[in-house]
């Protein structure tokens, strides 16, 4: 909320309808957090003009640490001055001040007089005695307490920590100190994080304990990008720009010796629409043939409409790999592509879901003891299996219930009907019992006992029994075939 | 059995023009680079190129179909067995450079029905040196199938590609599988393709076998459990072997041949004697003796088909 619409009566946490009753013409906008963190962000970097390091302070203010940085700009006021000068410029209100600690700096800036100085010589507590304690950057309830309390100005919270203002002697001031200290000390005992202790806070304001910041580091993204003359309507014409871009983004990505592993590309239309294709590499590379051979299948479907005006294309996450020298001889040896761009071929034309590889998982049920992961991921250290029992070779993804002939309902199974087919069960080995895993599961689920079987013809099956007779969790056990034996 | 000398090719030109051929790693009979043959040459290369297929054998071709159906995991077996044969054998005549343990990338390709049928590979139950090198591909369709196997075959960082496609599809054409044996052929991957339930249409691969479950034999400390993996396989359509039946088993993670006399007869009962020297072990170049009855005498190889090879 600006000033004339403080002016007019309006307040933070007003109903927009109870704003509108005040002050008719008041103009609204939608908040957008995400998009003022960003614009804090640019402004926090754009800061670094006054000092060489700068941090953030959500959700209105920025840090700049100007130590020997000041007669640069002909002293701190001129430089407060030419600070107020960018801002305006920039269409911004800003409120400034400079100070030997952040915390102190903050409280002046917030609630003391316009462009205050305060030098490192000076006594803090003398210039900073007025602010209200809000001025220490707390937490809402401990401002309550501390109005509860009585203090009210930074002042008596110092007061109360180095005792009443004249000791009569050394010995007497000390002790009060101590009791004060102590008391407030016990009151937020519990406390921990700075901004709901008062005494954490006041310290990191006096420099008494270090307050550990976050600065800001711009960090640019490699993106190149074509501006053409003449809006492209024709496939080919666009594939030959991409070409350019990818060569362009292989030399910027060399110099900074890294290699792409997420590429987006954006195609500006001339009727104002933008098009934008991702594309996720297995492992970072750099090649533009490669990358050029990934984008045209991604771009099958683009609708040019009345021509693409501009190309860019952005490698948002690059990671780094160390330049190859290129060996002539082995390169016209092993001719064919690496594993790597193998892996991408695949993934962009079926989608990541189909490329996966299969890892343990610590698991005693057959179908959640592997998991599924990207190929080329690191494989994750996992505990050896234990192999008292064969498996089978490959493992139907939903078991399939199967129709058992058995001489007793707790006895081996003699024929069964799978798919149509009757199989006469002739050697058989079992059951091997795995319980649920009641840690995961609900107590009502069964247990399975599986055997291991071959029928008349050699066709050996992975087959189980869904719980046993009379378990009180249902009632006969279904059987069902959940593996084919190589 | 008739020896290869009374095949049609015995009976050569003296002289035959044969074109020069690559040199392909691990050939057993390497054809002199000199433009012409003579007549004992060509009768020796055509005894080499006609021998019967035994496992261990270091000619192994790089396209490959098996056909099988999908109610067993037979095919896949089998394909893993001879992926298995044929990538010890290429490591047992490599150079000494080359690294101690293969940890080179399998590609397993399955489309949609191939994975609602037969299941997919199963981590726990594959052998112990591929268990951390499967790459696991599924296609929705078999265009993208075909796709995914064609990459596999042009990437050189994989030791092998398996592919499991379900029935005849219309992509999978004479045009197709060409694809894929070229492929194969120039970039040196193996490609094991399992054909379930299909019909053994045109195709160029290089080795057909048809494949089926066998009764296994007893293992020695239960013999009411079934026993290491057995399957019936026919070889019935090959470029340098002759056609055969032979019964295979996959013991401890080679192959070998199993005689008929070890297979169970009528009797239900496990046989409990389990007599290890009733296999033939590959070894070397010795010649499986008790397989020689189940395999009929090469007719009708002409002798431009022998020297193309």
């Amino acid at each position: 909320m600006n000033g004339a619409g403080a002016e007019a009566g309006a307040q933070p946490g007003m109903m927009l309808a109870d704003a509108r009753a005040v002050c008719p013409q008041i103009h609204t906008a939608p908040a957008d957090p995400a998009g003022d963190l960003a614009f804090l962000e640019q402004l926090a970097t754009w800061s670094q003009r006054w000092g060489p390091w700068s941090a953030l302070d959500q959700p209105d203010g920025v840090l700049v640490d100007i130590t020997a940085a000041a007669h640069l700009f002909g002293g701190e006021e001129r430089l407060l001055a030419d600070v107020e000068r960018a801002f305006v410029r920039r269409g911004l209100m800003v409120r400034t001040a400079i100070a030997p600690t952040a915390g102190a700096a903050w409280a002046l800036a917030h609630f003391g007089p316009p462009r205050t100085i305060v030098g490192p010589q000076e006594d803090m507590m003398r210039r900073l005695g007025d602010l209200p304690v809000a001025a220490l950057r707390l937490d809402a309830d401990v401002l309550t307490v501390l109005r509860r309390l009585g203090l009210k100005r930074l002042g008596d919270l110092a007061g109360i920590t180095a005792g009443p203002g004249v000791a009569d002697d050394d010995r007497d001031y000390r002790q009060h100190e101590a009791s004060g200290r102590d008391a407030l000390h016990r009151r937020f005992r519990n406390r921990k994080s700075p901004a709901a202790n008062p005494l954490i806070r006041l310290d990191q304001l006096l420099g008494r304990v270090p307050e550990p910041l976050l600065p800001v580091i711009p960090q640019s993204v490699p993106m190149v990008q074509r501006r053409l003359v003449e809006p492209i309507r024709h496939r080919s014409l666009l594939d030959r720009v991409l070409d350019d871009l990818a060569i362009d983004m292989a030399r910027d990505l060399e110099g900074r010796g890294e290699g792409a592993r997420r590429l987006e590309l954006g195609l500006w239309r001339v009727d104002g629409e933008v098009i934008v294709r991702h594309l996720e590499l297995a492992s970072a590379s750099r090649e533009p043939a490669h990358i050029t051979r990934l984008f045209a299948d991604r771009l099958d479907n683009v609708d040019a409409g009345f021509g693409i005006e501009t190309v860019r294309l952005r490698a948002s996450w690059a990671e780094p790999i160390a330049a190859q020298q290129g060996d002539v001889e082995q390169t016209a040896q092993r001719h064919g592509t690496s594993l790597a761009a193998c892996i991408d071929r695949l993934t962009v034309r079926l989608g990541p879901h189909a490329v996966r590889r299969p890892v343990p998982r610590a698991s005693h049920l057959p179908e959640r003891a592997v998991r599924w992961h990207p190929p080329l991921d690191p494989l994750p250290v996992s505990q050896g299996m234990l192999e008292f029992h064969q498996r089978p070779l490959k493992l139907l993804d939903r078991a399939e219930r199967i129709a058992v002939l058995y001489a007793s309902p707790d006895g081996y199974p003699q024929r069964f009907r799978w798919r149509g087919e009757v199989h006469e069960v002739i050697r058989m080995e079992g059951p091997e019992r795995i319980a649920p895993e009641w840690w995961r599961e609900k107590s009502s689920v069964r247990l399975r006992d599986y055997y291991r079987i071959e029928d008349a013809e050699g066709r050996r099956y992975w087959i189980y029994r869904h719980g046993i007779a009379g378990d009180g969790r249902g009632g006969a056990p279904d059987w069902y075939l959940q593996g084919l034996c190589a | 059995m008739p020896d290869a000398a009374s095949s049609p090719g015995a009976k050569a030109p003296h002289a035959f023009p044969i074109s020069r051929r690559g040199k392909r790693a691990g050939a057993t009979f390497s054809p002199p680079t000199d433009a012409t043959l003579s007549a004992g040459e060509i009768a020796a290369l055509s005894k080499s190129r006609e021998g019967r297929w035994r496992p261990g054998l270091s000619d192994q071709p790089w396209h490959s179909e098996i056909f099988s159906e999908t109610a067993d995991a037979s095919g896949a077996g089998l394909a893993l067995g001879l992926a298995r044969d044929a990538l010890s054998a290429a490591s047992r005549e490599d150079d000494p450079l080359a690294e101690p343990e293969d940890r080179r990338q399998v590609l397993w390709v399955q489309d949609a029905r191939a994975v609602q049928r037969g299941g997919r590979p199963y981590l726990h139950g594959l052998p112990h040196e591929l268990r951390d090198r499967l790459i696991h591909v599924e296609a929705k369709t078999p265009e993208d199938a075909l796709f995914a196997l064609e990459e596999g075959l042009r990437c050189h960082d994989l030791a092998c590609v398996i592919g499991e496609v379900v029935g005849n599809p219309r992509a999978l054409d004479f045009t197709a599988s060409r694809r894929l044996s070229l492929a194969a052929e120039k970039h040196g991957v193996a490609l094991w393709l399992i054909r379930l339930e299909a019909l053994p249409d045109l195709s160029s691969a290089r080795m057909r076998w048809r494949v089926e479950a066998a009764p296994s034999t007893a293992p020695r400390w239960n013999a009411a459990a079934p026993g290491p993996p057995a399957w019936k396989a026919e070889l019935f359509r090959a470029r340098t072997h002759a056609p055969g039946k032979w019964t295979l088993s996959n013991d401890d993670g080679n192959l070998y041949v199993h005689t008929p006399a070890t297979t169970r007869g009528d009797d239900r009962r496990p046989d409990a004697s389990y007599d290890r020297t009733s296999y033939t072990r590959r070894v070397g170049s010795r010649r499986p003796a008790d397989s020689g009855d189940l395999v009929r005498a090469t007719v009708g190889r002409s002798l431009a088909a022998v020297a193309r090879g």
